[in-house]
């Protein structure tokens, strides 16, 4: 059980760095989006899932599951949120000139 | 096991902190608000790290529930907020 747990926490923390790599890293506002609103919700979910795993089938493991299903829902639901009012406040997608 | 968990809160107290940083001095009120969602999701897997670390998981993990709540409640209402005024000017 600590294998599998260590497995999803490190998977976890690879998609968190890549989120944070894509934040600093893109060049517009609904880019740094798309790299943000997955990757992070994905490394959270696996993160607590992996929490969950270490400390066994108790209230404790079920809320941190609770937890994790309901990052899942609601971090897209927050990105969609905010990239709608992005593009309702007349934000110009970047696209490439070459 | 207790050095991985130290570890990846580390890590994350890290990234943390880089976020913090473009969102102090990058400009767009829409990057910020992507960025203090952003810190609000590794705060709230912070928090359950940290409970284990400490040794008192049964209470970090209703404070990082607490925590995920008010940062869904946060980007709703400002992404709300955001979008009235785009269509007022």
């Amino acid at each position: 059980m600590n294998w599998l747990a260590a497995f999803l926490m490190l998977w976890g923390a690879f998609f968190f760095l890549t989120g944070t790599v894509g934040y600093v890293r893109f060049p517009d506002c609904f880019t740094r989006m798309h790299a943000v609103g997955k990757s992070d919700t994905l490394g959270a979910f696996l993160s607590l899932l992996g929490i969950a795993c270490y400390t066994g089938w108790t209230l404790l493991s079920l809320k941190m599951i609770f937890v994790a299903v309901f990052i899942l829902i609601a971090n897209p639901t927050a990105t969609h949120a905010l990239a709608r009012a992005a593009l309702a406040s007349g934000l110009q997608p970047w696209v490439r000139r070459d | 096991m207790m050095q991985l968990f130290s570890g990846l809160s580390i890590l994350l107290i890290g990234l943390i902190l880089v976020t913090v940083g473009l969102v102090l001095y990058r400009p767009g009120i829409f990057d910020r608000m992507i960025g203090i969602g952003v810190i609000g999701t590794k705060t709230t897997v912070l928090l359950a790290y940290v409970g284990v670390v400490f040794g008192r998981p049964e209470a970090f993990v209703d404070i990082a529930l607490t925590y995920g709540l008010l940062n869904l409640v946060l980007a709703l209402g400002v992404a709300r907020y955001l979008r009235a005024e785009g269509e007022a000017q």
